[in-house]
């Protein structure tokens, strides 16, 4: 009886906690709801911490290569070796195939070598000034020629899952630089536009209008094509935010001066005009928090279209260049039809694109829907 | 309405005018010129070029002028309707891209076409059973393939075909008619190969227009109107399509002009994939060797057929949209 009675109130209470939430604690309640873009978050969090400690993850040096063991296919972990558990795998043989002479590699079931989780290998900087030698996978005590290829290798004989850990890193941050360029150059100029309007605001939709028409691939090629040959990883990586993000900045200007422009003519924005507010204050203090969860919404939408072509124009060769490894740098070895008919494993890195996109996707669709019920 | 085109008109030609002006400047960028790779590609090979050679050849192609006097020489040029010479072929520019050109388009319009014939149908059922079984099923893929960059589709497909068909599925002739003369056999040829790259190019903006379709139908299927037309007993066919849809239509129109920029490029990247022979395999060539008349071409006809689709667009807007056409945007 005492829980029968108590169910009206949990409701009122519940009512009351609706009244005094704030925008945000609104937002949070609606987007829990929304169990694709929770799964979606979770997941982005993953592929972040991956960013973040791309070394723990990789247990090898990822541009040590060996051509001695090029396109050697994933070995599977074992996980019990005589009825305890013992992960280990096996170590491979190199072969010749009789019929084609071509290199092949069988599991020698003689040969185990042992895995350790969590166990010591090659010494790395936490968080790039923490010296430690831990990796979430290590061999420890094996040979120098007993090696783990969790996904195989390339065709250089360099370890593919220690290649996506660092890969990840890249591209995912690459999605995050450039939609912050975006953002900056976005909300600067849709602001403008929507806020004053006139023939500023009618030369900005032109200026977008413009970027918009032009196809965007041979524009990224060019201006790709234009980074010199010898610049440094680095100054390649910022070009390629800034290539990005140059087109990028029209679709959040476009979102921001839809907003502006309907948010002008709301009676609290005339009521702070009216009491004397600087433009400043009415623009920062009372126009931009009403919209800010549109913003974010946009941004994180905007992130997997990036993420998109920096793989792209990676994969054509235009992007970020070896040495550097991203998604689009390891997919340029499966451009190579017959060589991925033989090695399919080289489009593991794929996967990890598609994933990445879908999260960012879900996660956005969510927070869209949260910020905003009526839409 | 007059003015409502000439406006357009006047902002078509504006933005040819800019996309000229970038292009000639993203050509412009690299550092060196057409002469200086065409020095490395010759070292590389081997053989020497001396530095009054590459004087010679500068002044011939014009290299040495300052740049403003080289952009008004090459849009004289191109307003005649000459559009240079193909450094590295030594072949006029139009002879380089000419068929190029006309299958990048065909590819591109057989996307779209694709891209509407899948995308309607499926927007509408979605629209009128919302959350239903196939709707989500059509959603998850339509996820799916918004996550899937085109490229990576191709290589998917053409991995496909090779390991279990055995069969290359990329090109768009078969070896017979890859340098026969057109003829209709030809044309039939390339009617047969055309689905694969037309299927590969278009699934992302299927999947965009499909929840597009969806959101708009849905949101006209509330409006009182819809109600009233059934109270009155209307057929549901016609309740549905004979309005609701025609007005969820509009965005299928207004966002030719921005699919066909979207699927001109994308099929400059599942090209290089599928190795088709359209534009986008010589324009990286051209990028690279910094060939500018041949680049610079490329990205303008490129840029103007944007152009000139999203005019089309905006008249096609015009046409379905009497809102338009009445002078009320």
């Amino acid at each position: 009886m005492a829980e029968l009675a108590a169910v009206p109130t949990v409701g009122g209470v519940a009512e009351d906690r609706i009244a005094v939430a704030t925008q945000w604690q609104l937002i949070w309640w609606r987007f829990r709801k929304h169990k694709l873009a929770v799964g979606g978050t979770i997941v982005l969090v993953l592929f972040y911490i991956v960013a973040l400690f791309a070394d723990f993850f990789a247990y090898v040096d990822p541009t040590e290569s060996e051509a001695q063991r090029s396109l050697m296919a994933p070995q599977p972990i074992h996980w019990m070796d005589e009825g305890s558990f013992r992960p280990h795998v096996y170590a491979l043989k190199g072969t010749r195939d009789p019929l084609t002479f071509k290199r092949v590699y069988v599991p020698d079931t003689t040969r185990k070598i042992p895995v350790t989780f969590f166990g010591h290998g090659e010494p790395w900087l936490l968080l790039g000034f923490i010296p430690t030698d831990r990796h979430l996978i290590a061999l420890e005590g094996a040979k120098p020629s007993e090696a783990l290829f969790l996904l195989g290798t390339d065709t250089h004989g360099r370890d593919l899952w220690s290649r996506l850990m660092y890969a990840t890193r890249t591209s995912m941050t690459i999605g995050l630089v450039s939609v912050a360029l975006s953002l900056v150059l976005g909300v600067v100029l849709g602001g403008i536009s929507g806020y004053f309007g006139g023939p500023i605001d009618t030369a900005i939709q032109r200026v977008i209008e413009i970027l918009r028409s032009i196809p965007t691939i041979p524009l990224w090629m060019g201006l790709a094509a234009a980074l010199p040959a010898d610049w440094s990883v680095v100054q390649v990586y910022f070009a390629i935010t800034i290539i990005i993000s140059l087109i990028g900045w029209t679709e959040l200007a476009r979102v921001v001066r839809g907003r502006f422009i309907s948010l002008k003519q709301e009676d609290f924005v005339m009521a702070a005009e009216l009491l004397g507010c600087s433009k400043s204050r009415i623009i920062f203090r009372h126009m931009v928090p009403s919209f800010i969860s549109h913003i974010i919404a946009a941004t994180t939408l905007a992130i997997p279209a990036i993420i998109i072509s920096e793989t792209s124009l990676s994969f054509l060769g235009l992007g970020l260049r070896p040495p550097a490894i991203s998604w689009g740098v390891l997919l340029q070895d499966a451009q190579n039809i017959q060589a991925l008919v033989i090695s399919p494993w080289l489009l593991f890195p794929s996967i990890a694109v598609i994933v990445a996109v879908l999260a960012f996707n879900f996660m956005g669709d969510g927070i869209r829907d949260a910020a905003d019920p009526y839409l | 309405m007059l003015a409502y085109i000439v406006r357009r008109l006047l902002l078509a030609v504006m933005t040819v005018w800019a996309i000229s002006v970038l292009s000639f400047m993203i050509i412009h960028l690299p550092p060196g010129d057409y002469v200086t790779s065409y020095i490395a590609s010759m070292s590389a090979s081997g053989s020497a070029v001396s530095e009054g050679e590459a004087q010679a050849l500068r002044q011939q192609l014009g290299l040495d002028q300052p740049i403003t006097i080289q952009y008004l020489k090459w849009m004289g040029l191109m307003l005649q309707g000459n559009f240079g010479m193909a450094m590295e072929w030594g072949r006029p520019v139009s002879d380089v891209i000419g068929d190029r050109l006309t299958l990048t388009m065909v590819i591109s319009v057989a996307a779209i076409i694709f891209t509407w014939g899948i995308a309607l149908p499926i927007g509408i059922y979605s629209a009128v059973y919302p959350y239903s079984f196939l709707d989500y099923v059509f959603t998850f893929i339509g996820f799916i393939g918004l996550a899937i960059p085109g490229f990576l589709l191709a290589l998917v497909v053409m991995y496909v075909g090779f390991a279990w068909f055995g069969a290359n599925v990329g090109g768009l002739f078969s070896p017979d008619f890859a340098e026969a003369p057109w003829s209709l056999e030809k044309i039939w040829d390339l009617t047969k190969h055309l689905p694969i790259p037309a299927i590969v190019l278009g699934v992302a903006g299927t999947a965009q227009l499909i929840r597009i379709m969806r959101s708009n139908l849905l949101d006209e299927l509330r409006k009182p109107y819809v109600m009233t037309a059934r109270a009155r007993g209307l057929s549901e066919y016609r309740v549905v399509m004979r309005y609701p849809v025609r007005v969820a239509l509009n965005p299928f129109v207004s966002t030719i002009g921005y699919l066909l920029p979207y699927v001109v490029s994308g099929s400059i990247i599942v090209s290089l994939v599928l190795s088709l022979p359209t534009v986008g395999p010589l324009l990286l060539k051209a990028l690279i060797a910094q060939d500018m008349f041949l680049a610079g071409t490329i990205i303008l006809l490129l840029g103007v057929m944007t152009v000139i689709g999203t005019f089309i667009s905006d008249l096609l807007l015009m046409w379905v949209d009497p809102r338009i056409r009445f002078g009320r945007e």
